[in-house]
């Protein structure tokens, strides 16, 4: 019985050493390891990044703490200090962001914006949110209950459970209760000089309890603080298991995909940060409409941070490369690995492309942190040329990374760079 | 499993018979399962190359799979005017100020929550945000707008310019049977408007809700080839069974013809641009070079002064941009699709009917500058047509060729997973089904004999249809 298809085994494993033994001598198996090493060296890089997100949103838990232990401007000002630094890891793992679903779909709790921050406290009298969205003058600090349609919500107790379930309450996405930008708005309050110079400039008073209150419910405010915070670790703390190394977790699954397959999401990735998110939304947008509605950190005027920090994401996957928040050099093989040997003279404009785009965003940062401040939301003011002709550089910087990353992709043996099409999704 | 001990019993090593069996199948042993890999079906692909496989709330929202990624610049952009709120001019952000004089929401997403669609107001103090009325007096069949009112209710008004009114819904109960004797509750909705502000309503007046619709797979819907939908249509029914499906014809603004039309509940709209324009124009009194002008009826004097946000208030890019946005969100891939119950269910969608109109399959022809939606195999499960859906859904509201009773098929692609898209989600055009059965059960007219073979399943074989239904 077991005769004629052990005999088939035997013949179908010879054939299964042959074809074994013509791979090994196949010119591709030495670009198929570094290909391999590339994508160990990319899943590395997001568990580092995302754990150094995760250890700078603790020293903010902390400075938080110790500013409403004992409020005064000095510890709001710790405590803002401590929000920008957390921001330059978690900015640099956006750029996981765009090729992976995990990520994508675990941001909206920890990155959502632009936000109703009316939902959350107190707002000037002319602010403008979204018609409709009861949400967005909910004032969660001021209210015991909230109501939205035909449920009222107890908001007695603000706990980071609670925060999670009423984040884009009623299903509007302006309905933004938690994450950088919730505790942002906490900080800073609303930016209410437009397009002209100047932040939010919330009182550190907000965050004294009994008759020194400033803005009413400080006692409810703090707490939502603490459990913003507490949150945003958590939820920092899954996303690093998602990427530690382990045989059952998203790295797993992402090094067993097949390499093109890997290598597409990775320069998807990059590509789709560069153009669609951070050249388009992050800034064409913000400047064609001359609105610091749409400026990412709007409350801070941190703006100018978050796009150099996106895109020195974008470079540390080309390059293998990334500085650690506490200073320490991490490096590996990058894409740039696979591209040199292949084609130097890519290599050397992909290079050129970055660079560009380092310097065109540094241009802004330089502005925004020199003396007499130009932030990035005077550069998109009405009839600001300059401030136009800067940002605009910045975009084209971008546009053209974005097409050197294509290229690139097509050196690496990818000829169309579009998100995944395959059923690999987990 | 066998694999594995045909392999012992000659003394291969396992690696090396994995080696050779290729990873599907090393897959499949590896889960204990003798089976062979199988390739996935075409079936699973609703959106062609477009098809995404995501499953979550942002399932509605992502770029076609098959979009180059020099595209995610308009994409985005797109996007981002779709999400964000528009607002009264005037203001200093000039591209994006123009909302009213009178609207109904600032934003596209406010409607199409997460691109998904909307819902019936909760209750009555609910603001109806995913929901409009149309108006409209008929005179011998012909509609035109309210004279006070226009063609639509806004329920919002930029400061100085009253809002027309609101939106008061009251439901009643009707009570439906299968044969095997359970029983459904429907609600039927009447409208009315209450704190009219420019006078009272023509004694004529038809009143019609509408739900905003998801917004995946537009573009292409908008490139099935017209003459392979003409084909399809059948209006004197002279196949003789019962469905006699027929092509609203409208005018498209730009060239002044009259042609087919695609979008919306009555199929009003011939493009997606024109569906788009039309609605910044009734939606969010934004006016564009399609709609140039506020929908502000002689009654209404304070809106027809207000200041307005350029002439015209959508510019050419944004326009282009939203544009784009809208005809490229890519269609969620179906779940479960080598399921015995889903498998059944399919049968069944098929044999009491319901394929008749919502036609599974197209091929894309081309669709203009967007090679990558072009020549491509479709699941939307609709014909575009419309058809006589009986007296319980005739909103006595002619659009255009389209008669009170008749409704353009909408298509089934994302509807299992609008529940996870939208904590809240409706079916019908005006929201009155709360579950996919309900909705099955108001089909009349064309439609009426495939519903009485719905109340006929037995309870299993209603199960399989409507998993197979959520599967897409």
């Amino acid at each position: 019985m077991y005769f004629k298809p052990q005999l088939k085994m035997i013949l179908v494993a010879l054939a299964c050493v042959t074809f074994n033994s013509q791979l090994i001598a196949a010119p591709s198996k030495a670009s198929s390891i570094v290909e391999t090493k590339v994508v160990q060296h990319y899943t590395t890089l997001a568990h580092t990044i995302f754990e150094d997100a995760l250890i700078t949103a603790k020293a903010l838990d902390a400075t938080l703490a110790a500013f409403i232990e004992s409020p005064s401007q000095a510890s709001l000002e710790k405590a803002q200090l401590a929000w920008k630094a957390a921001r330059i890891p978690y900015l640099q793992s956006e750029v996981f962001r765009f090729g992976n679903p995990n990520v994508d779909d675990w941001e909206g709790q920890v990155n959502a914006w632009p936000l109703d921050e009316g939902l959350i406290d107190y707002v000037a009298q002319d602010y403008a949110h979204e018609e409709g969205n009861t949400g967005a003058t909910a004032n969660i600090v001021a209210a015991k209950s909230i109501k939205v349609g035909n449920k009222t919500i107890d908001t007695t107790s603000i706990t980071p459970k609670f925060l999670a379930e009423i984040n884009e309450l009623g299903g509007s996405e302006a309905n933004v209760a938690t994450g950088y930008h919730a505790i942002e708005f906490l900080l800073w309050g609303q930016d209410l000089n437009g397009t002209q110079a100047g932040a939010g400039e919330r009182p550190y008073t907000d965050f004294i309890t009994g008759d020194q209150c400033t803005g009413g419910h400080c006692e409810r405010r703090i707490q939502y603080l603490k459990a913003a915070s507490s949150l945003l670790i958590n939820d920092l703390q899954d996303m690093v298991a998602q990427w530690a190394p382990s045989t059952d977790n998203y790295r797993a699954k992402f090094e067993g995909l097949p390499k093109k397959e890997a290598l597409t999401r990775i320069l998807y990735g990059m590509g789709s940060l560069s153009l669609g998110e951070l050249a388009g939304e992050r800034m064409k947008v913000a400047l064609d409409a001359n609105s610091p509605e749409d400026e990412q950190d709007c409350f801070s005027d941190n703006t100018h941070h978050s796009h150099y920090f996106n895109a020195k994401g974008v470079q540390n996957l080309y390059d293998g490369q990334y500085q650690r928040a506490n200073g320490q050099l991490m490096q590996g093989l990058g894409i740039a690995a696979l591209v040199e040997p292949a084609d130097p003279a890519l290599h050397k404009s992909m290079q050129a492309a970055l660079q560009k785009t380092e310097q065109a965003l540094n241009a802004i940062v330089t502005l925004a942190e020199k003396d007499e401040p130009m932030k990035f939301d005077q550069l998109i003011a009405p009839n600001n040329t300059k401030g136009e002709a800067i940002v605009q550089e910045g975009i084209m910087a971008l546009v053209n990374q974005a097409q050197s990353i294509e290229q690139v992709a097509k050196a690496v043996g990818i000829d169309n760079l579009n998100p995944d099409t395959s059923e690999h999704h987990f | 499993m066998v694999f594995q001990n045909r392999c012992l019993i000659v003394g291969l090593t396992v690696g090396m018979c994995f080696s050779f069996m290729g990873q599907a199948v090393a897959k499949q042993v590896v889960a204990g399962q003798a089976v062979v890999a199988q390739k996935p079906e075409a079936k699973q692909y609703l959106g062609g190359g477009t098809t995404v496989f995501a499953t979550g709330r942002n399932s509605f929202s992502l770029p076609a799979a098959n979009m180059p990624m020099l595209k995610t610049l308009d994409f985005s952009v797109g996007n981002s005017f779709f999400r964000s709120p528009w607002v009264i001019a005037p203001a200093t952000t000039d591209v994006r100020d123009g909302l009213g004089p009178l609207f109904n929401t600032n934003g596209c997403q406010n409607c199409h929550i997460r691109d998904g669609g909307g819902h019936a107001p909760s209750s009555h103090d609910d603001n109806a945000v995913s929901l409009l009325v149309r108006i409209s007096v008929a005179i011998e069949g012909v509609s035109w707008p309210e004279p006070n009112y226009g063609g639509q209710l806004q329920d919002f008004g930029v400061p100085g310019v009253e809002p027309e009114g609101k939106v008061h819904i009251e439901y009643q109960d009707v009570v439906e049977q299968f044969a095997d004797g359970t029983t459904v509750t429907l609600r039927k909705p009447t409208l009315s408007i209450t704190e009219l502000a420019y006078g009272e309503l023509h004694p004529d007046t038809r009143l019609s809700a509408r739900l905003a619709t998801p917004m995946i797979g537009l573009g292409l819907l908008e490139a099935i080839p017209e003459a392979k939908l003409m084909a399809l249509a059948d209006p004197q029914d002279l196949d003789n069974n019962g469905i006699s499906g027929r092509p609203n014809t409208v005018l498209d603004v730009v060239s002044k013809k009259m042609v087919m039309g695609r979008f919306g509940w009555k199929a009003g709209q011939p493009s997606v641009r024109q569906q788009n324009t039309a609605a910044f124009a009734g939606d969010l009194g934004i006016t564009s070079s399609l709609f140039p002008d506020e929908n502000c009826t002689l009654a209404q004097k304070n809106c027809a002064n207000a200041p307005t946000g350029g002439k015209p208030e959508l510019t050419q890019e944004v326009l282009d941009a939203v544009t784009f946005y809208a005809q490229n969100l890519g269609v969620p891939a179906r779940r479960q699709v080598n399921d015995a119950k889903t498998n059944a269910g399919e049968v069944l969608f098929e044999s009491i009917g319901c394929a008749q109109c919502h036609t599974p399959t197209w091929t894309t022809g081309d669709a203009e500058a967007m090679p990558w939606l072009s020549n491509q195999v479709i699941y939307p499960y609709t014909d575009l047509l419309l058809h006589d859906m009986g007296n319980g859904l005739d909103d006595q509201h002619p659009e255009s060729d389209a008669k009170g009773a008749e409704w353009r098929t909408p298509p089934l692609w994302g509807i299992g997973l609008s529940s996870v898209v939208s904590s809240e989600v409706n079916y019908l055009h005006d929201g009155r089904a709360r579950t996919i059965t309900e909705a099955i059960l108001w089909h009349g007219g064309e439609a009426y004999d495939s519903q009485n073979a719905f109340k006929a399943l037995s309870s299993e074989d209603r199960k399989a249809l409507l998993a197979f239904i959520k599967s897409l």
